[in-house]
């Protein structure tokens, strides 16, 4: 008799692990910070947003008011920005079936990030106001960038014809990393007065997070995260290889644009109110990977819930750990993302991914 | 008669702008078994992807009566299988869930799959002794073991039609015997067609009802095992000088020098 083996897919204990982790971070995040207010108050209020929900929290107005309109956008940004760049980090993956592939080592980051000093700058030299609410339009503009990025580190890593391995790739991002990122330069040498804003936003930051920036990111998330996770057989499908994917009845192309389109709308729409948190695409499916297996009907879903998670507790981090000063949240990522970016490099040349 | 499994007429590929297969006609009758044999570049793979609905070509393929380029993609995968020269082993992957795959025909967009998905990869792992791998991982299995894991997943689409590009070129010559007794076993037990290629051509011989050999991308001979391999013909298409014998289940193909 052969032991019952179950298919590949989401299991159940994982799912409520990845929504214990979103609760968790979400109460952590709104219960530290400058002012602590008891965790127990913080998941009372809570449940009070729930309407019809009235119970009594033991929280002053004040505490109430910081903690609705100043930590609560914060929090809700962090885990909507995590949860996108890590579903768009392991879409990338799947798509082009590469281990290495995320957001930024592509240059789609960059793409978005070049997008949205362009808009910034113009509307400086238009206005002469920088610092006011980030304009509907940025959006738009990062997600042309992040479509042109990605375009160009296709092409330039297709150049090498049939050979083309998963380092190919990855150097083509880097060198389209780095053009966008000299035309960003050279904007910002040209609009000196925008450089303290667009210098906050390009290390990552969740700081001047209201309900707006919220709003903001919202619809294109819902966007990408329905298209996205509607693929997860598809990917599963696509890792045996275009030509069986095909003979399985599948059209791996359409299926790659639709992906590349969704990932990178919501890249877009996480560097325009964010601006340029790495690591978060490549840490996070690749933990998922190792821990709830390789099937993207589970690291799929459970990206978006850690990858949430993930990013809420590093701002929690980013704003508690460097005393006065907050440390941008970019600089948290990397410090834990570089290291395991090397893990992942070692793993992949061992011949497992 | 009912129509031919497979009938194709006129099939020309071109690949980057050089014509690879360059006229080709071949029927093969349901429950039968053709191997194409021809040296290397004379388009076997390339035409039997065409076959498969995997390249773009011009001229007719028909399977089971019906234009290839007419099926939606989904009905051609229930119709033909294919099983590529050295199918891709994807990382971490367990031997069921790789199975599995086999059903995507059959899963709507968006759903998963069902009991019967699974019954039916259950019964086909079985069918080939590859169940009790079902919760390995892929990459872990022997070369003769994963080959029958590649023909679990193109049994698994169910399809009448298969396609085995060189299905024993990684294997040692006794899971290579071992491989095609088991093909030929399945078609029998489940009434399917086998078009192959292959480059072994006493084995090819020995298990082929009949075969076609390929040469520049057009047929040059096709009929049995013996009035395909005759020492003619191979000398004057692989250049080889062979001693050609009377063998048990067909000719046996012997290299000598020259």
């Amino acid at each position: 008799m052969t032991p019952a083996v179950r298919p590949a897919g989401l299991r159940a204990g994982w799912l409520a692990g990845g929504i214990a982790a979103v609760l968790v971070a979400l109460v952590a995040g709104l219960a530290f910070g400058s002012v602590a207010l008891p965790p127990a108050g913080v998941a009372i209020e809570l449940l009070n947003l729930v309407p019809g929900v009235h119970l009594h929290s033991g929280l002053s107005p004040r505490e109430v008011a910081i903690l609705t309109e100043l930590r609560l956008p914060r929090v809700v940004l962090g885990l909507l920005v995590g949860g996108l760049l890590a579903l768009a980090g392991a879409a990338y993956q799947g798509v082009f079936r590469n281990p290495l592939a995320d957001p930024h080592l592509l240059g789609v980051a960059a793409g978005a990030g070049l997008g949205v000093t362009l808009v910034i700058s113009l509307r400086a030299g238009a206005t002469g106001d920088a610092t006011a609410n980030l304009p509907i339009g940025v959006p738009a503009a990062a997600f042309a960038g992040a479509l042109l990025a990605v375009g160009l580190t296709w092409l330039l890593g297709a150049a090498g014809g049939r050979d083309r391995s998963p380092a190919t790739l990855i150097l083509a991002g880097v060198a389209v990393s780095s053009f966008l990122a000299a035309g960003q330069t050279y904007l910002m040498q040209q609009h000196v007065e925008t450089l303290r804003e667009v210098y906050s936003w390009l290390l990552g930051r969740l700081a001047t997070a209201g309900w707006h920036d919220v709003l903001i990111v919202l619809p294109y998330a819902v966007v990408t995260a329905v298209i996205v996770l509607s693929q997860r057989r598809e990917l599963d499908v696509l890792t045996v290889g275009d030509e069986e994917a095909t003979s399985l009845g599948l059209h791996p192309q359409r299926s790659r644009y639709l992906l590349i389109v969704a990932a990178s709308l919501g890249t877009a729409a996480a560097v325009s109110v964010s601006g340029l948190i790495g690591f978060v695409g490549i840490i996070v499916p690749h933990t998922m990977r190792l821990l709830a297996g390789p099937s993207y009907r589970s690291v799929l879903p459970l990206s978006v819930l850690f990858g949430g998670a993930f990013l809420a507790l590093a701002d929690l981090l980013a704003r508690t750990a460097g005393g006065q000063a907050e440390i941008p949240i970019g600089v948290i990522t990397a410090f834990f993302g570089a290291p395991f970016f090397i893990v992942v490099l070692r793993r992949g040349r061992g011949g497992a991914s | 008669m009912s129509d031919p499994a497979i009938k194709v007429q006129d099939l020309r590929v071109r690949l980057d702008g050089t014509r690879i297969v360059d006229g080709v006609d071949l029927d093969v009758s349901r429950g039968e078994w053709v191997t194409v044999i021809g040296p290397n570049g004379a388009g076997k793979s390339t035409a039997l992807r065409a076959i498969g609905g995997l390249l773009p070509f011009t001229g007719t393929v028909e399977l089971n009566g019906t234009p290839v380029d007419r099926l939606h993609r989904r009905e051609r995968a229930k119709t033909i299988a294919t099983v590529t020269q050295s199918p891709t082993v994807p990382p971490a992957m367990h031997v069921l869930d790789y199975a599995l795959l086999g059903r995507t025909p059959y899963v709507p967009p968006l759903g998963r799959e069902s009991a019967t998905d699974l019954a039916a990869v259950e019964e086909v792992l079985e069918s080939l002794d590859v169940a009790r791998f079902a919760g390995r991982r892929l990459e872990t299995l022997s070369g003769g073991e994963r080959q029958r894991v590649f023909l679990a997943r193109a049994l698994a689409q169910g399809a009448g039609i298969l396609l085995l590009d060189e299905p024993t070129s990684a294997l040692d010559i006794g899971h290579q015997q071992e491989v095609l007794e088991l093909i030929d076993r399945l078609r029998a037990e489940r009434a399917l067609t086998v078009l192959t290629t292959m480059h072994d051509l006493t084995t090819a011989g020995e298990y082929a009802d009949r075969m076609v050999l390929l040469a520049e991308g057009t047929v040059v001979a096709a009929g049995t095992a013996r009035e395909v391999l005759t020492e003619e013909n191979l000398a004057r298409h692989y250049r080889v000088r062979v001693r050609v014998i009377e063998g048990d289940h067909g000719p046996l193909v012997v290299p000598v020098r020259a």
